[in-house]
């Protein structure tokens, strides 16, 4: 890999969060070079959807201890629209309906840095009869990842984050949606990848569609495995969590007794 | 609660004769007499002064009626005043007919000291396309216009209006009532679009009288998005016949200062009749009363009444007032409000999106007040959204 390749989109640092007083992330850290894509496993609950809210910057989110850094700079009190700004994305997985306004108005202003052609990106992915609806209004689940997934398109950020992209969705729809995730964290560009994406998944299946580069597995607010994410996505598919708990806890074990 | 409605008294304790009467003031006489900033009062409240010719078009300052042009055949447009004289038919039976005179102080005042005002009328099976645009304009400071309109809507005619009310920017407090009488025959259809946008020192007083017979529609809809002292309305809709329809519509934005009393009464009084009535109310600070009243006399009916309030301030209030009244048992009528602050959910959606938390709390209240109305032509719905876009400028 070359040395560009290598720099750092995100880094999270011993990041300690809590929401209403409860503590959601206790120690997170990981580092997302520019141009990859890493993958959260997890149950739910397990504090996976908190770290993508706390990266994009909720104020329901408040950072007890630690830093995020987006391209070096240190973004872990900057408000969301902030972070937008700077090139972060994120795909919600239940975005609200926001009554009035249509999803053309909404792509507008997504793209009004970049001048995106709305029309023409909508028809790609077979999406321009929604574009005079009002925004995530009686949509389906797969209609409502496409709406997210074409608003990030418009918006082109440099990082993605994308919260459980497959739930709900059905196989045909998914196909597409791997697609255009595909296209957003530029997986068929040969010159070097100037995108990175981070990934949330309950169940893994997304790993069918996207390609990743690194896997983590998070268990009540702590990253506690990481590593090739085809070999953690295949050991939970055949173990399931609980194993995930078990081999954390011999890991535990054995680091005593080599203590 | 409804003592604000119906016997006279008056909220805000208006007295008439601190206003001058507008035959005081001295009339233009053509829309040359306009300064720029007029005329630019006049697009605001959605009057196509470029469509001059093309349409037909009312327009009256203070007392004086400024232009009065119609092209359209089958309709004919007329000040109040000249119609009254042409044709004796009119006082006969329509003058008075849908609005008592004894009504309140306002009613007496125009019975006794009448300005001007439209008469309106289109031919049987005649249909217009073009909306016919109306603007009432007070000019001079101080005055008190008092207007008298009355549209006719003949057998299976369809006419579309606009009014558009303002004041000069020159003319800092005022007192507009407007008396309408709408009339709309057998299987008739009258769509009255009204954009108003006074002064944060005018008070207005609209006392409106709807008769509908057999399968006759009339949409009405209400824009007041901008400042004014008072505003106190509560037109009240007559379905007299069989399948008769009504729709009333209004947007509304509340800011500090304002005190608007609004609703729409519709009795139903022959079978099979329709009636709904919804409002949006944006409150910035102002008070706002959202009334709505369903009166079912006639079997098979049907009545829905929707009211939504957003506040956006902890100054001011919205109080949503619905009532639903049934005299048989076949009938169909409900009624929902819903009062609350901007979803948090949303804004920060947007935000998310890089609009800040202002861009983000603009977007969702002119979302809110996005209104479709069902029936429109897509002229007029065009037309509407226009100036809903023009007056939402200042919010």
């Amino acid at each position: 890999m070359s040395v560009s390749s290598k720099k750092e989109m995100l880094r999270v640092d011993d990041l300690w969060v809590e929401v209403e007083g409860k503590e959601v992330l206790k120690g997170v850290s990981l580092t997302i070079p520019v141009g990859e894509t890493h993958v959260l496993f997890g149950r739910n609950g397990s504090g996976k959807t908190s770290l993508l809210m706390t990266i994009m910057g909720f104020p329901a989110y408040r950072v007890r201890h630690g830093h995020i850094y987006f391209k070096g700079q240190d973004i872990t009190h900057l408000p969301p629209y902030e972070r937008a700004k700077l090139g972060i994305g994120i795909m919600f997985q239940r975005p609200p309906t926001i009554r009035g306004v249509k999803l053309r108005e909404m792509l507008q202003l997504c793209a009004r840095e970049n001048g995106y052609r709305i029309t023409e990106l909508a028809r790609e992915f077979g999406f321009e009869a929604f574009l005079d609806r009002d925004i995530n209004s009686g949509f389906s689940g797969g209609e409502l990842k496409k709406s997210e997934l074409l608003q990030l398109l418009a918006q082109e950020p440099d990082l993605v984050l994308l919260d459980e992209p497959e739930s709900g969705v059905d196989v045909e729809n998914l196909e597409i949606i791997g697609r255009m995730i595909r296209k957003l964290l530029q997986k068929e560009v040969h010159r070097p990848r100037r995108k990175s994406g981070l990934i949330i998944t309950h169940t893994g299946f997304i790993l069918n569609f996207v390609a990743a580069d690194r896997g983590y597995v998070m268990l009540d607010g702590k990253i506690s495995c990481e590593g090739n994410p085809q070999e953690i996505f295949e050991g939970i598919q055949k173990h399931g969590y609980q194993e995930c708990l078990k081999c954390l806890r011999r890991m535990e074990m054995e680091k005593t007794l080599n203590k | 609660m409804s003592e604000k409605n119906g016997d006279g008294k008056d909220p805000k304790q208006i007295d008439l004769s601190s206003f001058i009467s507008a035959k005081e003031a001295k009339a233009p006489s053509s829309l040359e007499d306009f300064d720029a900033e007029e005329l630019a009062r006049l697009k605001e409240v959605g009057l196509d002064l470029s469509g001059h010719g093309r349409l037909g078009t009312f327009i009256q300052a203070d007392c004086g009626v400024v232009t009065c042009q119609c092209l359209p055949e089958g309709l004919e447009l007329l000040p109040i005043t000249e119609a009254l004289r042409k044709y004796d038919w009119l006082k006969e039976n329509y003058y008075w007919k849908a609005v008592s005179p004894e009504k309140d102080a306002f009613t007496k005042a125009t019975e006794e000291d009448l300005d001007n005002g439209y008469f309106v009328r289109i031919g049987p099976g005649e249909k217009v396309v073009y909306p016919l645009q109306a603007c009432l304009y007070i000019r001079t400071d101080r005055v008190a216009q008092k207007v008298h309109n009355i549209v006719i809507v003949e057998e299976g005619a369809e006419l579309h209006i606009i009014t558009g009310c303002t004041t000069s920017p020159h003319a800092v407090s005022g007192l507009h009532i407007g008396v309408s009488e709408f009339y709309i025959k057998k299987g008739g259809k009258l769509t009255y679009t009204m954009i108003h946008e006074w002064g944060e020192k005018v008070h207005v007083r609209p006392r409106t009288g709807i008769i509908v017979e057999e399968q006759g529609t009339i949409i009405s809809n209400y824009i007041s998005l901008d400042k004014v002292a008072s505003v106190e309305t509560f037109p009240t809709c007559h379905l007299v016949g069989p399948e008769a329809v009504a729709q009333f519509t209004s947007v509304i934005a509340a800011p500090e200062g304002a005190y608007l009393d609004l609703g729409s009464k519709v009795i139903l009084k022959a079978p099979r009749c329709r009636a709904e009535i919804i409002s949006r109310t944006v409150c910035y600070g102002g008070e706002v009363i959202a009334r709505g009243h369903l009166l079912g006399q006639a079997p098979e009916v049907k009545a829905h009444l929707e009211c939504q309030g957003l506040m956006l301030s902890d100054k001011g209030y919205i109080r949503a007032i619905p009532e639903l009244e049934a005299h048989f048992a076949q009938v169909d009528m409900s009624h929902e409000a819903a009062v609350g602050k901007i979803a948090k959910e949303e804004i920060e959606y947007l935000m998310a999106r890089g609009l800040t938390e202002e861009e983000a709390t603009s977007l969702v209240v002119k979302g809110f007040l996005n209104l479709r109305i069902e029936g429109l032509p897509e002229e007029l719905q065009r037309r509407i959204d226009k100036a809903i876009e023009e007056s939402k400028k200042g919010l």
